[in-house]
């Protein structure tokens, strides 16, 4: 039977995609990730399918669904054999462009929103400093008023997903040092703007066919039209924002920790040693049962918290425990899967030493373990 | 594709409905009421008022749930008896929920599931008010989770009935019964093929049972049952003959995935005491919740156990839409219970010395969860089902 979260209708959702990322985009995933990037014909064609903000209202573009079908999508692009692809595409779709929709006006929904959705232009998301990643509070990219109306961005951005080639960038700045949390507010910065620069591409141990920026903004001049939400409250606004993340990261890493374990387990009945197939040894076979048992745990973790957030709750504790337990157990699973291939896991062509590479950022990004830990425990007044 | 209006009607989790938590509340105040104030003094002496206790739960509507009011049931509502299972948890004491818990869930189960009318009524209706105690013994000292191995035999006797021989041990509930389902093997020579089940009364000559003593579990009475030369009669059978063992196994989804769910229950309320205790607790001049490795320890925890929880009724929704269920059921019991055992040892660890004295009931939690691993098959022979449901 279907979780609740899901209908019929999401499992059409989950059959087209399917059928577009393994004749799509999966042929070129080996390619992609040797030379460390995808092209950008891959966001125009999964706008024009409806895969980009299938969350969205129509009149944006959208598909008018729920967080059902985003989760659907984030578990089929696990199938296209590189995380860096699903990872991007999350980005755009279930990251930079949600505030947007969530926090902008008309204007900036118009000219921002739809044609990301379409796929027509490349957004990034700029959290992370030097200096301040998990510890959003310590971001010293600074807006101040340029005395004509609108606003001067100085600082540094680094780990920005999709930042080496993005067209716009979702941005978080402090608007007011004194102000401690309401000192913080978004802005919508086209990459073309004078002074926004990409400083470097970003060579990465995993994730190697997403584009990864550190970028410098010196002196970019932004029109009050492009500040996004309410000026003094970027804090709330990207905390917000990361709840969803969190989500959509999980659904993906979960999907990529299960197709794994299928290829080890057919791997596992295949290959004979000591006169029998590997997954008969009583120590493999418990090794896929534990596998299997905390996988299924993680991904029904997921869907329980994304119902909830679909009922109207907004379960913040719930999702940092998704997203804590899906990268622990997913991080085990790739790791005892690589051991249960040998040798052949350790090679590159069997495609399991990329998706273990990949699933080591799950316990970094979008808040790592310990940050993880730390909004839990204050949720429960410890 | 919009469906604002979806989940409206979805019962929280695809389980509960407001009625399940109405009953909740009802379960609740008789546990926390009737049981928990008690749970120490009934503890400490290894008894509790048996028969007093069980004819209370069964007016409340304890043992009802899974049952037509035909025969004095509330249901059939297996999600009904999932809050019941998971009220029954907080009483304090792992024994008096095992002890009601057993009778809920295993002989007169058997009874209902496998039994003729006749039995049903002279067994099921006075055990779902409480008044006539059932248990279920399959395992023996040399045939635990292998259920086929098991020796106690039954035979047919000169009068037509059937003579039963053997031991049975770790029988929960089993010095306080009236009636005990036995399985016993009627075709030694068929193997698993050679099992039937029979129902047997206490007070049947040749039939005794001791209580054994154990180091969780305290309250509730854990029996060996001997049978020499036992005579039943014929309608004494309860099922199919020679089909005992896949009946049995028909039952374990059952006994597991309520055994998952008291896991999790008693997980959450070991945590919340620990919690307690720790932000009350000083040390190094601030409370020990305040030091940053235990409040990461205590996040760890819950949140194992909402994962844990996640799964359990994951494994519930399937049983109810009567789905195999095998493997999520088997997974949802071992994890659920390994993790109650470690969350019991985590608890027991921010208490310190504390800890480990008697006064604390800390220690009982950690007593009492050790048998999670172990009793309704072990952690070993679910990762054995899971292992095998995926063909190795």
């Amino acid at each position: 039977m279907l979780h609740p979260l899901f209908t019929e209708e999401h499992e059409q959702l989950r059959r087209s995609v399917r059928q577009f990322v393994e004749s799509e985009l999966a042929p070129h995933a080996q390619e992609w990730e040797r030379e460390g990037g995808f092209p950008d014909w891959v966001f125009k064609r999964m706008g024009d399918l409806g895969f980009m903000g299938v969350r969205f209202p129509e009149e944006y573009g959208g598909q008018g669904g729920d967080w059902g079908h985003s989760i659907v999508i984030a578990e089929e692009m696990a199938r296209c054999g590189s995380g860096g692809v699903g990872m991007a595409i999350a980005v755009q779709s279930e990251m930079a462009t949600p505030p947007i929709f969530k926090f902008g006006t008309e204007a900036q929904k118009q000219r921002f929103l739809l044609p990301a959705i379409k796929g027509e232009k490349i957004v990034c998301l700029g959290i992370t400093e030097p200096n301040a990643g998990s510890d959003v509070a310590g971001i010293e990219t600074t807006a101040r008023p340029d005395g004509d109306g609108g606003w001067v961005i100085n600082g540094r951005k680094i780990f920005i997903t999709n930042g080496v080639r993005a067209d716009f960038c979702v941005l978080v700045t402090r608007n007011d040092k004194e102000a401690g949390h309401h000192g913080f507010s978004l802005f919508l910065v086209d990459t073309d703007t004078p002074g926004f620069e990409v400083s470097r591409k970003l060579d990465k141990l995993g994730m190697r066919s997403s584009d990864t920026a550190e970028l410098v903004l010196d002196d970019v001049r932004v029109p009050s039209e492009q500040l996004l939400g309410e000026q003094g409250h970027g804090f709330v606004e990207i905390m917000w924002e990361l709840q969803g993340e969190r989500v959509i990261g999980a659904a993906g890493s979960i999907a990529g920790g299960w197709l794994v374990f299928e290829k080890t387990l057919a791997y596992a009945k295949e290959r004979h040693a000591f006169g029998r197939p590997i997954g008969r040894f009583q120590v493999n076979r418990h090794k896929f049962a534990t596998m299997a048992t905390e996988l299924e745990a993680a991904r029904q973790l997921l869907y329980d918290t994304a119902l909830a957030w679909e009922r109207g709750e907004y379960p913040v504790k719930q999702i940092s425990m998704v997203k804590l337990y899906s990268g622990l157990v997913v991080n085990r699973v790739m790791n005892e899967c690589l051991q249960l291939w040998g040798g052949m896991g350790y090679a590159t062509e069997t495609g399991i030493e990329r998706a273990w590479r990949d699933s080591r950022l799950l316990r970094i990004g979008g808040g790592t373990d310990e940050i993880m830990r730390e909004i839990i425990s204050k949720t429960m007044g410890l | 594709m919009a469906t604002a209006t979806r989940f409206a009607a979805v019962p929280r989790a695809g389980l509960f409905t407001p009625e399940h938590d109405e009953l909740r509340d009802v379960i609740r105040q008789f546990v926390q009421r009737g049981l928990k104030p008690h749970a120490e003094e009934w503890e400490s002496s290894g008894e509790f008022p048996v028969r007093d206790v069980f004819a209370q739960a069964g007016t409340v509507g304890v043992f009802g749930a899974k049952y037509q009011p035909e025969y004095g049931g509330t249901g059939p509502d297996l999600v009904a008896d999932a809050v019941i299972t998971e009220e029954l948890a907080l009483c304090g004491s792992g024994g008096v929920a095992a002890a009601l818990g057993a009778h809920k869930d295993l002989g007169p189960y058997y009874v209902y599931r496998f039994g003729t009318e006749e039995q049903r009524r002279r067994y099921l209706v006075p055990a779902i008010a409480g008044e006539r105690i059932g248990a279920l013994a399959i395992t023996e000292p040399t045939a635990g989770s292998d259920v086929g191995a098991i020796r106690t035999r039954a035979e047919r006797s000169p009068g037509d009935g059937w003579r039963l021989t053997g031991t049975k041990t770790f029988i929960t509930n089993g010095p306080i019964a009236d009636f005990v389902v036995v399985a016993a093997k009627t075709d030694p020579a068929a193997g698993r093929s050679g099992i039937s089940l029979f129902v047997v009364e206490a007070g049947t000559p040749g039939f005794s049972a001791n209580r054994v003593d154990t180091v969780g579990w305290r309250t509730s009475h854990t029996g060996e049952l001997v049978f020499e030369e036992c005579e039943v009669e014929a309608g004494a059978i309860l099922g199919d003959e020679n089909r005992g063992f896949y009946h049995i196994m028909a039952s374990f989804q059952w006994e597991r995935i309520v055994m998952a769910l008291s896991a999790v229950t008693a997980a959450q309320a070991t945590l919340e005491l620990a919690m307690a205790y720790a932000r009350d607790r000083q040390a190094f001049g601030r409370p020990v919740s305040k030091f940053q490795v235990w409040r990461h320890r205590f996040a760890d925890m819950a949140t194992q156990i909402e994962a844990a929880r996640s799964l359990s009724y994951h494994a519930l929704r399937k049983v109810v839409a009567g789905e195999d269920a095998v493997r999520e059921v088997s997974m949802a019991k071992w994890l659920a219970t390994e993790l109650d055992w470690r969350v019991a040892d985590e608890a027991l660890q921010v208490h310190g010395g504390y800890g480990y004295m008697m006064e604390y009931p800390v220690q009982r939690a950690w007593r009492d969860a050790r048998l999670g691993p172990i009793g309704g098959g072990t952690t070993e022979v679910m990762k054995e089902i899971i292992g095998r449901s995926f063909g190795l």
